[in-house]
């Protein structure tokens, strides 16, 4: 699919909760394919102190109506921003960047997920794979009960999961606490997102119980789509971009030490 | 033109702009042998720039010859090898591999890159070590030599000269200032090599006087580079007495930039009733 450069119009920009944002953006040229795990690039409006633009996941699309949301936690000065942007102004976008997740098989039964934003891609994801006729389990990690969002419209894909970190909702402890791996489910996949220690630990956990694993990084971007080399993570066929050979990766492709 | 490095190698551009419309494309930096380039990470967004620290990440002379330059030799504008090297051998080799082929117009010498331990910048921070990789490479390669110059220097003009005297064609600078940045709440580097090359509008005014100071030093064009973000900052290192601009960082931030700062130029020349870009080379009022 080409990349392309576009002023979007913004829809909506629903506030989920203290610190989460979910945008909703249409274009006036048709979207083209989109797949789950693919990212956008946006440069931030009227924000002099975000020299680059930042990084988004693609987080549902709504191709008919050449829509697709993203969705932002507020994290600095350019996350700030997009808060506060409104319904009518426009957003400069490139996109779609990266390769997106594998697709499951219609047998398959796959779990999904999502620490903290990086359960972003997971809802465009979980759709899919559902069309596809895969059996979508999905797992969602969140600080406190308060960071938790879009639980409902999860769960309208398959059985949700959630832990906190302090037990105030869902089990107490991060992802890979979950009773969810001990049980019998013998998922054919993990697709996984989120900070790294997390990524990390699911990766270990999918080893240990000889479950394939596909991770999605979020290294700092300078162009996003191949050109500045500054994205690089370290993999079995050496130094490879985050923007363009990922965001995904198998973590057999990695050099983590896990 | 667009700048070393932050252009690819052109082809990631295609689905965005028509090539053959710039003036010349500069390919990333290419040394003779693989190189696997620093660890992550290698970049910091600073105030209105970047450092980056990527270490001339490239896969060396002969992946280079078999599988990049069928891909550019497509494109019909000047297509730049941007020639790097830790030994003047090395630059020697890679550049007779280079001037094999026939669609390649130019190499433009990088001796300024801050980011590689051996070699590198020191050709272009010492006038006897960059005389002598001119000369060197000046004698193998026939075709159109440029040299690109540090700003990490206390005297620019004198290194230009240098080089001139050895028979570059033309000069292009400014590369990337030495820079660091640190992360106070960790007080650790944020680059994992601690110290990266500065880009970006902050440097503009330092790139913009030296290419005045050597533009008027030296008699071989000048292209200038460092910040350019528009078609203003364009016209004014032509004012500076630039022949030719380049377009590094802007390209990550816009990669429409390029058509934009053309177009730009277009207008100012014909608000100006100047008839070429040549009437406003080098054209500073005093
Ligand atoms: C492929 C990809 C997909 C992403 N998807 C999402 C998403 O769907 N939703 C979302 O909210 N965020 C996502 N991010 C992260 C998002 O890009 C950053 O949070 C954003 O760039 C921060 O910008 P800022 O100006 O608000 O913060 P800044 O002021 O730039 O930074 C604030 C703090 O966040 C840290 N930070 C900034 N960028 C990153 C990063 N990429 N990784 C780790 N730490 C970082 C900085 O070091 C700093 O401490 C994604 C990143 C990538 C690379
Ligand atoms: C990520 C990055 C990689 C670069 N790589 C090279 C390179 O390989 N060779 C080179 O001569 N210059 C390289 N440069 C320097 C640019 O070509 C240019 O000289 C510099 O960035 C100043 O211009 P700008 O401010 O418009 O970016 C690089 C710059 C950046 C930001
Ligand atoms: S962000 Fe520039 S190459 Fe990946």
């Amino acid at each position: 699919m080409d990349k392309k450069v576009c002023d979007l119009l913004i829809i909506r920009n629903i506030k989920l909760n203290h610190d989460n944002y979910l945008l909703e953006l249409e274009s006036d040229e048709l979207l083209g394919t989109i797949v789950p795990g693919q990212f956008v690039n946006v440069l931030v409006p009227d924000a002099p102190s975000t020299f680059l633009r930042r990084p988004f996941s693609i987080h549902e699309t709504n191709i008919s109506n050449n829509r697709f949301s993203i969705l932002v936690k507020v994290v600095g000065e350019g996350t700030r921003k997009l808060g506060l942007l409104q319904p009518g102004n426009h957003l400069n976008v490139i996109f779609p960047l990266g390769n997106g997740f594998s697709r499951p098989k219609n047998y398959e039964k796959i779990l999904l997920i999502g620490g903290g934003v990086g359960i972003a891609p997971m809802m465009h994801m979980a759709r899919e794979s559902k069309e596809l006729g895969a059996e979508i389990h999905i797992l969602l990690g969140a600080r406190t009960d308060k960071d938790h969002i879009l639980i409902e419209d999860f769960s309208k894909h398959g059985p949700v999961y959630l832990t906190t970190n302090d037990g105030s909702l869902g089990v107490h402890g991060f992802v890979t606490h979950h009773p969810v791996f001990s049980a019998d489910h013998h998922f054919n996949r993990i697709y996984c997102c989120g900070p790294d220690p997390m990524t990390h630990a699911v990766a270990a956990k999918a080893a240990q119980l000889d479950i394939d694993c596909e991770v999605s990084l979020e290294n700092m971007m300078a162009c996003g789509f191949g050109v500045c080399l500054c994205c690089v993570t370290s993999t079995t066929s050496g130094n490879q971009c985050v923007c363009t050979e990922g965001p995904v990766f198998n973590t057999k492709q990695l050099k983590w030490q896990i | 033109m667009t700048a070393s490095g932050t252009f690819g190698n052109g082809v990631e551009f295609d689905d965005f702009i028509d090539i053959n419309k710039l003036g010349g494309i500069l390919l990333k930096g290419t040394t003779l042998h693989h190189r696997e380039g620093n660890d992550y990470p290698r970049m910091a967004e600073t105030p209105s720039g970047m450092l980056n620290a990527v270490g001339l990440q490239n896969k060396g002379a002969q992946y280079f010859c078999e599988h990049i330059y069928p891909k550019v030799a497509r494109y019909n504008t000047k297509v730049i090898v941007n020639v790097n090297g830790s030994t003047i051998e090395e630059y020697i080799e890679l550049t007779q591999q280079i001037a094999e082929l026939e669609h390649i117009a130019a190499i433009e010498l990088n001796i300024s890159c801050p980011n590689v331990k051996e070699g590198g910048m020191a050709f272009g921070t010492s006038c006897p070590m960059a005389e002598q990789v001119t000369r060197a490479v000046r004698k193998v390669y026939p075709k159109t030599l440029i040299v690109k110059l540090s700003p990490n220097v206390t005297n620019i003009v004198e290194i230009a000269r240098a080089v001139e005297a050895q028979g570059a064609d033309s000069i292009s600078l400014v590369n990337t200032f030495l820079g660091m940045a640190i992360h106070a709440e960790s007080r650790r580097p944020v680059l994992s090599t601690i110290t990266g090359g500065l880009s970006g509008p902050a440097i503009k005014p330092i790139a913009l006087r030296m290419v005045w100071q050597v533009a008027q030093a030296v008699k071989v064009p000048v292209i200038g580079m460092g910040g350019i973000m528009n078609a203003t900052d364009a016209i004014e290192f032509m004012i500076a007495g630039a022949s030719a601009v380049q377009v590094g960082t802007a390209n990550f931030i816009d990669p429409l930039i390029t058509m934009k700062i053309i177009a730009g130029i277009e207008e100012y020349l014909n608000r100006h009733k100047m008839s070429s870009v040549n009437e406003l080379i080098g054209s500073l009022q005093m």
